[in-house]
């Protein structure tokens, strides 16, 4: 592998110090796609920032209605955590199918959520629960932060420290997996609070998106088949080896029929 | 860069590039050639091994990362009472032919120990799905998952592993 450097800080300060001190400087969490990537050649940092020992990062707590991870938090812990388990139970159990145990023992929400791939499954529970995500800066609202195609809101050098989740009264997630990957070739999450429905799309298209017709049509009533003639238009999706546009558009109303059966087992 | 680590119970030091991959460190600095790479790109499992008892792969870790953590190899597995015998697992792949070529042994078998620490009994279900990282080209998994199933009893019976 080509050469770089290795930093380690222990604060956000330091952090901040090393990601703008050097150019091409690269944070990194698990590493779970960082690595890969440098490994393809894809990317060439100059050095790499590891943000383990910063303990602002870490934590599942519940305060007022709110969840709060740390941006540091692995998928096995959302996956094992008691308090999500009972609080958000659609989080633990997509975090439970991300990837595999090794990939799970290493990735994190803050890396997921910042990288923004295309078929990741947290974008998808992100902009449908409301989420805020919370960095070393600001805090942005779910709706404003994915931008499409490995894009966000985030500016140079600005870091995710947490991820919010009001708690909802209701909410699935359901994905329909690359066998080989695990990767949403579509997921859907859908949830409920306060009366209001959004439902998010993870794997279709670019980016991670919302389906107003169906979260009307769930807000009028909260069963599958509420939404089950509401297709969604080939025309903006992704074609690949796996599974074409129309497949794909075909999938988002299956998946979401299984969202909303999985949220109202939670009710 | 200096890196400090406990490897196989017993503490190591070593001075390594930072861009060093543990799958590399293990095998070409450290003559730890039980830990096989297979595919190189995160996907078959054959390089994984424990870091703080939790199996992670290999190939997709950096030597700074395991400083002041533990890490464990197929080597430095050990017998009832940390004998030199096989260890639980590994004789229960011996026991139930959990391996043709053998390649992917040393993974699955890691990984079948961070399994069955975890979860002391679990169904075929939970094994199947706890070795989705893990690819084997001989078997067909019939004979692995029988394999980490007998192990995982052989490693919780009483008057084991103490």
């Amino acid at each position: 592998m080509r050469s770089f450097a290795f930093h380690r800080p222990n604060t956000l300060y330091e952090m901040s110090a090393l990601l703008g001190g050097v150019i091409d400087s690269v944070p990194l969490a698990g590493g779970m796609t960082l690595l890969p990537t440098i490994k393809q050649r894809l990317a060439a940092p100059a050095a790499l920032v590891d943000l383990s020992k910063i303990p602002q990062m870490f934590g599942i707590a519940v305060t007022d209605g709110v969840l709060t991870i740390g941006a540091m938090t692995r998928h096995v812990d959302v996956a094992e955590s008691a308090e999500i388990r009972s609080k958000v139970p659609l989080l633990a159990s997509l975090a439970a199918g991300i990837g595999d145990p090794a990939v799970r023992n290493r990735g994190t929400i803050g890396g997921s959520v910042a990288n923004n791939d295309p078929s990741a499954d947290y974008p998808a529970a992100v902009l449908a629960l409301d989420a805020t995500i919370v960095t070393d800066r600001r805090e942005i609202a779910a709706d404003a932060f994915f931008k499409g195609l490995f894009a966000t809101a985030l500016e140079p050098e600005e870091i995710i420290t947490a991820v919010r989740f009001p708690v909802p009264s209701a909410g699935g997630y359901a994905k329909f997996k690359s066998p080989a990957s695990r990767y949403a070739l579509v997921g859907v999450c859908v949830a409920q609070k306060a009366g209001k429905i959004r439902v998010a799309v993870t794997g279709a298209g670019p980016g991670v998106f919302r389906i107003g017709a169906m979260e009307a049509a769930l807000e009028s009533s909260f069963t599958p088949d509420a939404i089950a003639v509401i297709k969604v238009s080939s025309e903006n999706l992704s074609s690949d080896i796996h599974a074409d546009a129309e497949y794909r558009a075909h999938l988002v109303t299956v998946m979401a029929k299984k969202a909303v059966m999985a949220a109202l087992q939670t009710l | 860069m200096i890196v400090s680590f406990t490897l196989n119970g017993r503490s190591r030091t070593v001075d390594i590039e930072p861009s060093t991959l543990v799958a590399d460190l293990l095998r070409e600095n450290l003559n730890l050639t039980g830990t096989h790479v297979g595919c190189d790109t995160s996907q078959c499992g054959a390089c994984v091994v424990l870091f703080n008892g939790e199996a992670v792969k290999s190939c997709t870790l950096l030597a700074p990362m395991l400083d002041g953590g533990m890490l464990t190899t197929i080597e430095g597995l050990s017998g009832p009472g940390g004998s030199n015998a096989l260890h639980p697992m590994q004789e229960a792949f011996h026991q139930n032919h959990g391996l043709q070529c053998g390649f992917c042994t040393p993974g699955m078998v890691m990984t079948a120990v961070a399994l069955a620490t975890k979860n002391p009994a679990p169904t075929e279900a939970e094994v199947r799905h706890g070795l989705e990282g893990n690819i084997c080209r001989c078997t067909g998994y019939q004979n692995i998952v029988a394999s980490v199933l007998a192990g995982a009893a052989a490693m919780h019976a009483p008057g084991i592993g103490e």
